[in-house]
C-alpha cells in the first residue's frame, strides 16, 4: 500500500467502475427478464456525452462539479494509498459538498430538490461510515488503511453489527433503490434527473466518471471487512455488489424519513451494540 | 515587563471606556476607537513573547488599595443590579444578588480577613492564547461596531441612540476579559467574571424594548446563578484548604478540590450556555450583532469553557469528568439538531456556538492531553470563524433588512464580497481541511480512547452540522433571478475587519501547526508531561487538501467558457421572466420558488430543547452531587 496503489487506483478505477456499472445494467436487465445492453455500454454513453454540447443555466455551475471530480479521485487515492480512514471520510464529505453545491448553483427547482436530498443522504450515511472507522480502530488499533488491511483476522468476525450498518447505507452511495432519492440511474428518471438535471455534455460525463471512482472506493471499504485474504475479500466484495443489485431491483424508493431514521437507527443500534461488545472485550 | 503589559491591557480599555462614556459626540468614535483597537491588538500580540517561556509566570502585584477597591466595585455592581431588578420586580435576580453580596461580605469580614495571596496575576500559554483572542478578535469587532452602530441607528429610529454607553461597555468588557484571563487570585477572577455578566446584561437590553429587557434579565438570571456557584466554590475551597489561587489549587490532591472544581464547572457551563442553561444565549441574539459576535460567540462565552478546560487535568478519569463530558456532548448533539430547523441566521449561529462550546466542554471532561489540545484549538478556530460569520450576517441585515437564510438566495450576486466571506466562514466551521474539522477529528480520536459510546454524540451531531451548513451555503450561491449588486452600507474599516477575519480563517489552517507548537503543546507538556501532535503524514495530507480547496477561485479563469447558457427546466414551458416563470397545465403563468428543507417534524426547536433541558438538568445536578461525594 503506497503511492503505487494510489496511482493504480487513479488509472484503473474508472475502467473497473465502468465495468461494474455495465455489469450492473446487464444483471439488472436479466433480473427483469430483459437482455440488457452490452457490458461496455456505460463507456459508450460517456464517450457520447463528451461529444455533446455543454449546456448550463448558471455559468459557474460546472466549476463545482470539476472539484467534485477531483476530490472524489483524491478520496479514493488516499484510501488506496493506505491513509487515515477518518481523513478519507472527511475528503469524501468535502467532495460530496462540492457536488451538492453544484446542484444548488444551477438554480433550477429539480436540481435544487436533488441537491437538498443529496445533503440529506450525506447526513444519513455519515454516522454509519464513521462508525465503521471507529470500530475498525477499536479492533486493529489504527486508523490507517494500510494497518487495517494487514490485520491477521477477518474483521467481519469482530464487526458483524457494524457491517450490517454499512450494508444498510450502501445503496445511498451507489444511488440505488430504495435510497436513490437525489438522483438515480433508472430509465424512468433519465430526463429529469434530480441533482444533475441541469448538467450535460462533458460535465455530465465527468460526473459519471466520478461516480465510477466512488463505486470502487465504496467497495474498497467493504473489502476491508474481509481483507485478511485477497481472494475471499474480492469474492465477498462481489457478493456485496450482487446483494446491492437484488435490493435495488426488489425495492421501491422510500421517503427520506425512512432513509434517515433507518440508516441512523441501524448505525446506532447495530453499530452501538457491536461497539459495546468490543468495549466489554477490551480494546487497545 | 510582562506584568506591566497585563496591567496595560486591563487599564487601557478602561481609560478608553471612560473617554467614550464622557465625551458624548458621535464624531469621536472613529477617532478614538480605531486607534485604541489597533493599540490593543498590537499590545496583545506582545503577549506572544511570553509564549516562548516554558513555565507560567506569577506576579504578586500587591497594592494596598486593590482589595478594598474590588470590594467597593462589587458592592456598587450589586446595588445597581438590585435597583434594576426591583424596578422590574424580578425576585430571582434580586435573590441571587442579595445572597451573593451577603456571602461575599460575610467571607470578606469573616474567614477571608486573614487571606494571603502570594500571586494575584499570572500568565501561561493558555492565558496568552485567550488574551490574543480577546485582543485581536475583540479589537477587530470593536472597529467593525463603529460603522455598524451608525447604520443600525440609521435604520432603527425607534431605538434610542445610546452609543456612548454601548462603546464604553464594550471596552469595559474587554478590560474585564483580560483581567479574567490573567487573574491567579480566584476572587479577582470572580470580580471580572461578574463584570462580564453585567456588561452582557446591559448590552443585551441595548434596544430597550420589552423583548430585549426580558431576554437581558433572563440571561442575567442564569449568569448570576453561575456566579453564585463560582463564589460558593472558591469560598469552600478557601475554607478547606486556605488556597485562593489557581496555580496552588491545581497542585492540590484531586480529592480535596473535586467539589470546588465541580462548582466552577457548573459556573463555566452557565456562562458557556450549556444545556440546561442554553436558552439565555439564544435570547441574547436580540442584541446588536457586534455584541453577539464579541460577547456571545468569540470571547465572553469562551470564558466559561476556558475555566472548565483549565481543570481538565483534575477532571480526567473521574466520574465528574465523565458527567461534564456528557453535558458537553449532549449539548453538542441537541444544539446541532436544532440548527437544522432554524431559518434565522443569527439563531443558527447561536445554536451552533452553543454546540461548539459543548464540544470544548466535552474535551475538558475527557481531560486527556489530546482532548485538551483539541479543546484549545477549537476555542481559537471557533472565535475566528464565528466572529466572521456574525459580522457578515450583521452586514447582510443592515444592507437587505433581513437576516433570514431564505432571503439570502443570490447573495453571491447581490453582495459578492460579503458572500465570499460567508462562504469562507462556513467552510471554516465544518469542512475539511479547515480548523474546526481538524479539531473535531482529534476530539473524536481522544474520545474513542476513553469511551467510544460518547463518540456517538459527536458522530451524529457532526452529521447534522453538515446538513445545516451546506443548505445555508447553497442558498448563498444560488442565483434565482436577476439581482442588483449593492454593498454600499459596508464601510472601508468594516471591509478591513471582515477581510482580516477571513484571511485569518484560512491562514490559521495553513499555520496552525506553529500556533499549536508554540502555545498549545508547551502548555500541555507542562501539565501532562506528554507531547501531542497530529503526525506529520496527516499534516501533509491536510496541507494538500487546503491547497486544493484554495485553488477553487482559479476555476473562475474558465468562467463561462465553452458553455451555452439555457433556461432552467421547470416542468412546463418557460415563459416571461427567464427561468423564473412557466406555463402550468391550464396555460396559466406560474412562479417558481425554492425553499430549503427544515425538517420541522424531526428537529423542532421546542421539542429538542425540552428534551435537552431535561437531560441537561439531570447531568448538571449529578456533576455537583458527585463532586460533593
Amino acid at each position: 500500500m503506497s503511492l503505487f496503489t494510489a496511482i493504480l487506483y487513479v488509472v484503473l478505477a474508472p475502467l473497473v467502475g465502468g465495468l461494474i456499472s455495465g455489469l450492473d445494467r446487464k444483471i439488472s436487465a436479466r433480473m427483469q427478464g430483459r437482455i440488457g445492453p452490452p457490458i461496455l455500454q456505460p463507456f459508450y454513453d460517456v464517450g457520447k456525452l463528451f461529444k455533446k454540447e455543454n449546456l448550463v443555466v448558471r455559468r459557474s455551475q460546472n466549476m463545482f462539479m470539476t472539484f467534485f471530480v477531483i476530490l472524489s479521485v483524491f478520496t479514493g487515492a488516499l484510501f488506496f494509498a493506505g491513509g487515515d480512514l477518518l481523513l478519507v471520510i472527511f475528503a469524501l464529505t468535502l467532495a460530496g459538498v462540492f457536488f451538492v453545491l453544484g446542484g444548488y448553483k444551477s438554480s433550477s427547482p429539480y436540481s435544487f430538490i436533488g441537491a437538498q436530498r443529496e445533503t440529506l443522504q450525506m447526513m444519513s450515511y455519515e454516522p454509519a461510515i464513521i462508525i465503521v472507522a471507529v470500530a475498525m480502530f477499536m479492533v486493529t488499533g489504527s486508523f490507517q488503511v494500510k494497518d487495517i488491511v494487514s490485520y491477521p483476522r477477518p474483521l467481519i468476525m469482530d464487526l458483524p453489527g457494524v457491517f450490517i450498518a454499512f450494508l444498510f447505507i450502501l445503496p445511498i452511495k451507489f444511488r440505488k433503490s430504495p435510497f436513490d432519492l437525489a438522483t438515480s440511474h433508472h430509465a424512468h428518471q433519465e430526463i429529469v434527473k434530480g441533482i444533475t438535471t441541469e448538467f450535460s455534455g462533458r460535465t455530465l460525463a465527468l460526473i459519471e466518471i466520478a461516480h465510477w471512482y466512488e463505486y470502487v472506493f465504496v467497495l474498497g471499504v467493504g473489502y476491508l471487512f474481509f481483507a485478511n485474504s485477497v481472494w475471499v475479500g474480492l469474492l465477498m466484495t462481489f457478493l456485496i455488489f450482487e446483494l446491492l443489485l437484488i435490493i435495488d431491483n426488489a425495492t421501491a424508493r422510500v421517503r427520506w424519513q425512512w432513509m434517515l431514521v433507518g440508516s441512523w437507527g441501524m448505525a446506532f443500534l447495530a453499530g452501538g451494540v457491536n461497539i459495546i461488545f468490543l468495549m466489554m472485550r477490551g480494546y487497545p | 515587563m510582562m506584568l506591566s503589559l497585563i496591567v496595560f491591557l486591563i487599564a487601557f480599555p478602561l481609560i478608553i471606556a471612560l473617554i467614550l462614556g464622557a465625551v458624548r459626540k458621535s464624531s469621536i468614535y472613529p477617532v478614538v476607537i480605531y486607534p485604541a483597537s489597533v493599540i490593543l491588538m498590537i499590545a496583545s500580540l506582545g503577549l506572544i513573547w511570553h509564549g516562548a517561556k516554558a513555565k507560567a509566570s506569577l506576579f504578586p502585584a500587591h497594592t494596598n488599595w486593590v482589595e478594598p477597591t474590588i470590594l467597593i466595585i462589587e458592592i456598587l455592581i450589586a446595588v445597581y443590579l438590585l435597583l434594576l431588578a426591583f424596578k422590574r420586580k424580578d425576585m430571582v435576580v434580586t435573590g441571587f444578588v442579595l445572597v451573593q453580596t451577603a456571602l461575599l461580605l460575610a467571607f470578606h469580614y469573616g474567614p477571608g480577613k486573614e487571606m494571603h495571596v502570594a500571586a494575584n496575576l499570572f500568565m501561561d500559554q493558555f492565558s496568552v492564547l485567550m488574551g490574543l483572542i480577546v485582543g485581536v478578535i475583540g479589537g477587530l469587532i470593536a472597529v467593525y461596531a463603529v460603522g455598524y452602530m451608525q447604520d443600525f441607528h440609521h435604520h432603527h429610529h425607534e431605538v434610542k441612540d445610546n452609543r456612548p454607553q454601548f462603546f464604553s461597555l464594550i471596552f469595559v468588557f474587554l478590560s474585564a476579559m483580560f483581567g479574567f484571563c490573567f487573574s491567579n487570585n480566584l476572587f479577582w477572577m470572580f470580580l471580572f467574571w461578574e463584570i462580564t455578566t453585567v456588561c452582557s446584561f446591559l448590552l443585551i437590553r441595548y434596544k430597550q424594548d420589552e423583548q430585549s429587557i426580558a431576554n437581558a434579565f433572563w440571561a442575567l438570571r442564569w449568569n448570576l446563578l453561575g456566579g453564585l456557584a463560582f463564589l460558593v466554590g472558591i469560598i469552600f475551597l478557601y475554607l478547606n484548604t486556605h488556597v485562593a489561587e489557581m496555580d496552588k489549587m491545581l497542585l492540590l490532591p484531586k480529592m480535596l478540590i473535586l467539589l470546588p472544581v465541580s462548582l466552577l464547572c457548573f459556573a463555566g457551563m452557565t456562562k458557556s450556555a450549556q444545556l440546561p442553561f442554553s436558552s439565555w444565549l439564544v435570547g441574547a441574539m436580540v442584541a446588536p450583532t457586534p455584541v453577539s459576535a464579541l460577547l456571545h460567540s468569540s470571547t465572553m462565552v469562551k470564558a466559561g469553557v476556558y475555566l472548565v478546560l483549565r481543570f481538565a487535568s483534575v477532571l480526567e478519569g473521574t466520574t465528574v469528568g465523565l458527567l461534564v463530558a456528557m453535558v458537553g456532548g449532549v449539548t453538542f448533539l441537541v444544539a446541532s439538531f436544532i440548527c437544522i430547523s432554524q431559518n434565522d441566521a443569527k439563531k443558527v449561529l447561536a445554536y451552533s456556538t452553543i454546540a461548539n462550546l459543548g464540544l470544548v466542554i466535552l474535551c475538558a471532561g475527557i481531560g486527556s492531553p489530546e482532548a485538551v489540545w483539541a479543546g484549545m484549538l477549537l476555542i481559537v478556530f471557533h472565535a475566528i470563524s464565528k466572529g466572521l460569520l456574525f459580522l457578515c450576517v450583521g452586514s447582510v441585515e443592515n444592507q437587505t433588512g433581513s437576516r433570514q437564510i431564505e432571503d439570502m438566495s443570490g447573495l453571491v450576486v447581490r453582495m459578492p464580497k460579503v458572500a465570499v466571506m460567508i462562504m469562507i466562514g462556513i467552510a471554516g466551521m465544518f469542512l475539511a481541511p479547515f480548523g474546526m474539522l481538524i479539531s473535531k477529528w482529534v476530539v473524536l480520536r481522544a474520545v474513542i480512547l476513553v469511551n467510544p459510546l460518547i463518540s456517538f454524540l459527536l458522530i451524529f451531531g457532526s452529521a447534522a452540522t453538515l446538513f445545516f451548513w451546506v443548505k445555508w451555503l447553497g442558498k448563498v450561491i444560488m442565483v434565482e433571478r436577476e439581482y442588483k449588486t449593492n454593498e454600499s452600507t459596508v464601510v472601508k474599516a468594516q471591509w478591513l475587519v471582515l477581510g482580516s477575519l477571513a484571511a485569518m480563517t484560512i491562514l490559521i489552517c495553513a499555520f496552525f501547526a506553529p500556533v499549536a507548537g508554540f502555545l498549545v503543546e508547551p502548555y500541555i507538556a507542562n501539565i501532562y508531561h506528554q507531547v501531542v501532535s497530529l503526525g506529520s503524514g496527516n499534516m501533509i495530507i491536510v496541507a494538500i487538501m487546503l491547497t486544493m480547496v484554495c485553488m477553487f477561485p482559479l476555476t473562475f479563469l474558465d468562467y463561462g467558457k465553452g458553455v451555452k447558457v439555457v433556461d432552467a427546466y421547470l416542468g412546463g414551458a418557460n415563459t416571461g421572466n427567464k427561468s423564473m416563470q412557466f406555463l402550468g397545465s391550464l396555460r396559466d403563468v406560474k412562479d417558481m420558488d425554492m425553499k430549503n428543507y427544515y425538517l420541522q417534524d424531526y428537529f423542532s426547536e421546542a421539542r429538542l430543547m425540552r428534551l435537552g433541558v431535561l437531560v441537561g438538568i439531570l447531568f448538571v445536578i449529578a456533576v455537583v452531587l458527585i463532586g460533593a461525594i
